[in-house]
């Protein structure tokens, strides 16, 4: 094991009738209600579609979803835990404690999906394979270090970036086979790790925001500094990581303005401007719409004729504060 | 913990009567300011722009013109709780449907079907078009196409 992870020295007792940033009362709620076990995916259904990718797709898939394996287990076993002795309100802590958890689910759930598409030597071939794959563990220490830092917002920069950008030359591949009508509830259960991703990097990015804002001008310009040097070292690394993975199978250039784009959202939840330009962040269609249906329909009213917009459907999501 | 927050004092707000605005761009944005810093970027007059208190207990608006809601999705599972309910005590004021012209949505595509699902959801029950979707604070390109939109939408009513 490595050196502990610094843990309060003092506690105080928690007080949810007392409230300093409702944020942390918003996030544990959303955090809470979107709560889900690897068990109601009923993974043993793409089996049969598993059979049918090569041995090469295959080998990719398993390395692929050992990657992620091992950012998860570092987002819960050092990442969220190392956030909490930094933390402003005890309701910060909490919501820091229900990110750890969570992402051992994650962690978990790679291995249900392992031991019900693949065989034990296959498992422990990706896993060797991801221990010995120098740029993952490359990316897996530059984060340690940070972690194992002593610059509370370093930190929430690190762990935002982790949050947002490292994961998706991972989550890349199960919305490419869903596009392809393949692994498909492997794939539902992938999305409900990314919107999981979403909620903790939105929350540690505002976190972070919160805390810049207290510093003087030079200490900030320090911080949006180091922030843009971070992201394009993991991303000179990820560029490695995805042409070791995907050059197999042709599908690297794809995968890299994936990584733009999410890049840009990683920016974005650190309250920083987008860095890459829309001309290499134009993502596969399908792939965009194995992420979210509604993104790639066409929704912008002010570029059509204006004769044929959309009437928003969602009269199943209602809410009993509405009086009409 | 590294340091304690002052308490916030919200009691402020008085007896709750709306306060009206003239304006033709409305919008709601949570402490965090994404959807604050999104209009910010469209860079209207200042009087042509107002912001939905951010509690829930304050006073809402009343529109006093027609005008555009801008409004961020709160991102759940099954939907519920998308649309900030700051946002639904606004739009229960009859007077403030009466006025809506059309719905912008932030929101993130991590969100599978919920994304923008905010902006569906005011759109089906106003019956106003959704007009534009952005993720986060939104882009460059975001930034243009809805600036541009919104002048040739006001240009031509």
């Amino acid at each position: 094991m490595a050196e502990a992870v610094k843990t309060l020295d003092h506690v105080v007792a928690i007080n949810w009738n007392r409230i300093q940033d409702d944020k942390d009362v918003e996030v544990w709620n959303r955090l809470t209600s979107n709560f889900w076990l690897p068990e109601k995916v009923p993974l043993s259904n793409d089996i049969q579609s598993w059979a049918t990718l090569t041995e090469d797709e295959k080998t990719l898939t398993m390395r692929v979803f050992t990657g992620l394996t091992l950012l998860d287990t570092i987002q819960g076993t050092v990442g969220a835990v190392s956030l909490i002795p930094d933390s402003l309100t005890t309701h910060e802590e909490a919501v820091y404690t229900n990110i750890a958890f969570m992402e051992s689910v994650h962690a978990k759930s790679y291995s249900s999906i392992f031991s019900t598409l693949a065989n034990t030597k296959q498992i422990d071939d990706a896993f060797r394979w991801s221990q010995e794959n120098e740029n993952l563990q490359r990316k897996a220490k530059i984060i340690l270090d940070f972690y194992h830092g002593d610059d509370p917002l370093k930190k929430k920069v690190a762990s935002t970036i982790l949050e947002s950008f490292l994961f998706y030359s991972g989550f890349y591949l199960p919305m490419y086979w869903s596009s392809h009508a393949k692994l498909t509830n492997t794939a539902d259960l992938i999305r409900l790790i990314i919107r999981d991703e979403a909620v903790h990097g939105y929350y540690i990015g505002y976190k972070f925001q919160r805390g810049v804002e207290t510093e003087r001008a030079e200490r900030q310009a320090e911080l949006k500094d180091y922030t843009f040097e971070l992201l394009f070292e993991l991303y000179e690394n990820e560029v490695q990581y995805t042409h070791d993975l995907y050059d197999s199978v042709g599908l690297a250039e794809d995968v890299k303005k994936f990584l733009h784009y999410n890049a840009n959202k990683a920016l974005m939840n650190l309250g920083y401007e987008a860095m890459f330009p829309s001309t290499v962040t134009d993502v596969n269609p399908a792939i965009l719409s194995a992420l979210s249906p509604n993104a790639d329909e066409n929704h912008d009213f002010f570029s059509g004729s204006g004769s044929s917009y959309v009437i928003g459907k969602a009269e199943n999501t209602e809410d009993d504060d509405w009086d009409f | 913990m590294r340091s304690a927050l002052v308490e916030r004092t919200t009691d402020t707000a008085e007896a709750e009567s709306p306060r009206q605005v003239s304006a033709r761009l409305i919008y709601f944005s949570s402490a965090s300011g994404y959807t604050h810093r999104f209009v910010g970027k469209l860079g209207f007059a200042a009087e042509q722009v107002a912001r939905l208190p951010l509690m829930t207990k304050e006073p809402t608006l009343l529109a006093t013109e027609p005008f555009v809601l801008v409004l961020p999705t709160y991102g759940g599972g099954d939907g519920k709780g998308a649309v900030p309910k700051q946002v639904i005590k606004f739009l229960n004021v009859k007077a403030n449907r009466d006025l809506i012209q059309g719905v912008i949505a932030g929101g993130n595509t991590n969100f599978y079907e919920a994304y923008c699902l905010a902006g569906d959801i005011v759109s089906a029950k106003c019956g106003v078009p959704l007009m534009y979707r952005f993720e986060l604070m939104g882009t460059a390109e975001d930034v243009v196409a809805v600036r541009e939109g919104l002048e040739r939408f006001w240009e031509q009513r």
